[in-house]
């Protein structure tokens, strides 16, 4: 059964609809990415599936006790609010040294246990967002824009280690991204979204559809393109290119 | 010993502080700073509500309080914008309490002892509430602390995890309420706040985790209210304003140090 799954969503701002009949699901161990203009309602999307947003019409139906490691866009914290990363990777459960030093050398961030989070620069932060994920052995992970202020090569080692881990463990991943060269070589389904889901497949069905060449214009095809190559044989037919039955 | 006003006022006043330090330094992580100010400017219309009705003074303050606090909350959770409407609370409510006030005969009233606390005029029984109140806080705070951390350092992350962020929300409301009813008798509505965020934001310089934080804030309230007794006893000053003073100095002292060892 699918770690996740919303079924007709519908989520109003003061009367203007930001998800309109919005039915998404993701299995265990794919990686489904989230594309769609700004303001099409991704991050929405994100906070009903992950609980803080209770949507108008329809429901989210999660698997029984899923484990969810969650990786924000951003995340402020408080210049009051004093926090060692090893404080933070604690965090809600209390998690052995041994285990925390191992995630953030995993999440290529070794000893920085010490360290405060306002202290650190944007690419350490994001890692060690993402180590704080993987501490709580997630069954699926829910990244937003994951590699903001990572540099290029930072945003493909970020990748590798995802694919890496999804390799590792079968975790699922759904991912909100606005960089469509890493849609393309690193997801086995994408969702393309603005306020209803415009299209979905494999990245390849996707790209060729009209309605995403609508909202992203011909000047991406020619990047695309360039990354055909990658995605053209990145995909084994385990990760399957259905939907899991929930659309309608 | 507990015979000896003075031994009970600082019994009191390390009771205040030991709610108040954990529990302020959430109010300074959340930016609740002026929610606190508007919960305890409400006590005053508690304490004519207590009066006029003939209830116990700490059971209208802890209900108004908690009306306050509740109000509050559900008009943030619906987008109003804090800053203004706080500010309208805050003073209504102090206002509104003056005035409720002044209907009650002026024998029974001691209205200075509620604006500026009464630390000296405590009794055995305003110990009682004011340690069963206090433990009861901390009890709350400790119990919660991971998912109180959690929800404060982001509502996604908390929902993620499992943790309903508006249910902790809910929890530190309900602690705030009870830390105004107690404090009132030992600082009074006025400097209630200064007693939530002072020692807290005194801990900031010194701690390295979230939870040093909490503790050097007791141990800083503790301390000011020791010292702010003295001071009021030796140089004959009033009690809370004395305690917040000292408070304020140790505050200045830790912003220092910090700043030293920052460079």
């Amino acid at each position: 059964m699918s770690l996740i799954s919303a079924q007709d969503l519908q989520v109003s701002y003061g009367g203007v609809k930001v998800l309109d009949g919005v039915s998404v699901a993701i299995e265990p161990g794919e990686i489904v990415t989230l594309v769609g203009p700004n303001g099409s309602g991704k991050s929405t999307l994100v906070k009903v599936l992950l609980g803080v947003i209770a949507p108008d019409r329809g429901r989210v139906i999660r698997a029984k006790g899923l484990r969810i490691g969650y990786v924000p866009q951003r995340l402020h914290i408080d210049a009051n609010l004093p926090m060692t990363v090893a404080r933070f990777l604690s965090l809600p459960k209390r998690q052995p040294d041994d285990k925390v030093s191992a995630a953030l050398t995993r999440a290529g961030v070794p000893g920085l246990e010490a360290q405060q989070m306002t202290a650190l620069s944007g690419g350490q932060f994001q890692r060690v967002l993402l180590a704080r994920a993987l501490l709580t052995d997630p069954q699926i992970l829910v990244l937003d824009e994951p590699t903001q202020g990572l540099d290029q090569p930072g945003e493909a080692a970020f990748y590798e280690l995802l694919e890496t881990v999804r390799r590792e463990t079968g975790v699922g991943v759904f991912m909100v991204s606005h960089d469509l060269h890493v849609v393309m070589s690193a997801s086995d389904r994408v969702v393309c979204l603005n306020h209803h889901i415009c299209c979905q497949g494999t990245p390849k069905v996707v790209r060729d559809a009209p309605e995403y060449r609508a909202l992203f214009g011909h000047g991406t095809h020619g990047a695309l393109a360039l990354y055909q190559h990658d995605h053209d044989h990145s995909h084994d037919p385990v990760t399957g290119h259905d939907h899991g039955g929930g659309h309608a | 010993m507990l015979d000896d006003f003075l031994v009970r006022a600082a019994i009191a006043g390390v009771g205040v502080a030991l709610a108040a330090g954990p529990l302020g330094s959430f109010v300074i992580w959340r930016r609740m700073a002026y929610f606190g100010d508007a919960t305890a400017h409400a006590a005053i219309l508690g304490v004519a509500l207590a009066l006029i009705l003939s209830m116990p003074v700490t059971l209208g303050t802890l209900i108004v309080a908690l009306a306050m606090a509740a109000t509050v909350s559900w008009l943030a959770a619906r987008g109003h914008a804090m800053d203004s409407t706080l500010g309208v609370l805050a003073h209504s409510a102090l206002a509104l309490g003056l005035v409720a006030i002044s209907f009650v005969p002026a024998v029974r009233v001691d209205l200075s002892a509620f604006l500026f606390g009464d630390i000296l005029a405590v009794g055995k029984s305003d110990l009682a509430v004011i340690w069963g109140g206090a433990l009861l806080v901390v009890a709350l705070i400790v119990w919660r602390w991971s998912r109180l951390l959690t929800a404060t350092l982001s509502r996604e992350l908390a929902a993620a995890s499992g943790i309903d962020p508006d249910r902790e929300g809910l929890v530190l409301t309900l602690a705030l309420a009870v830390v105004v009813a107690v404090a009132l008798k030992v600082v009074g509505a006025l400097l209630i706040a200064a007693m939530l965020i002072i020692p807290a934001a005194a801990a900031r310089g010194l701690a390295r985790t979230p939870e040093g934080m909490a503790v050097g804030a007791i141990g800083i309230g503790a301390a000011s209210a020791l010292a702010g007794l003295g001071a009021s006893w030796q140089f004959d000053t009033p009690a809370g304003p004395s305690i917040v003073t000292a408070a304020a100095a140790f505050f200045l002292v830790t912003a220092l140090l910090g700043r030293l060892r920052g460079r």
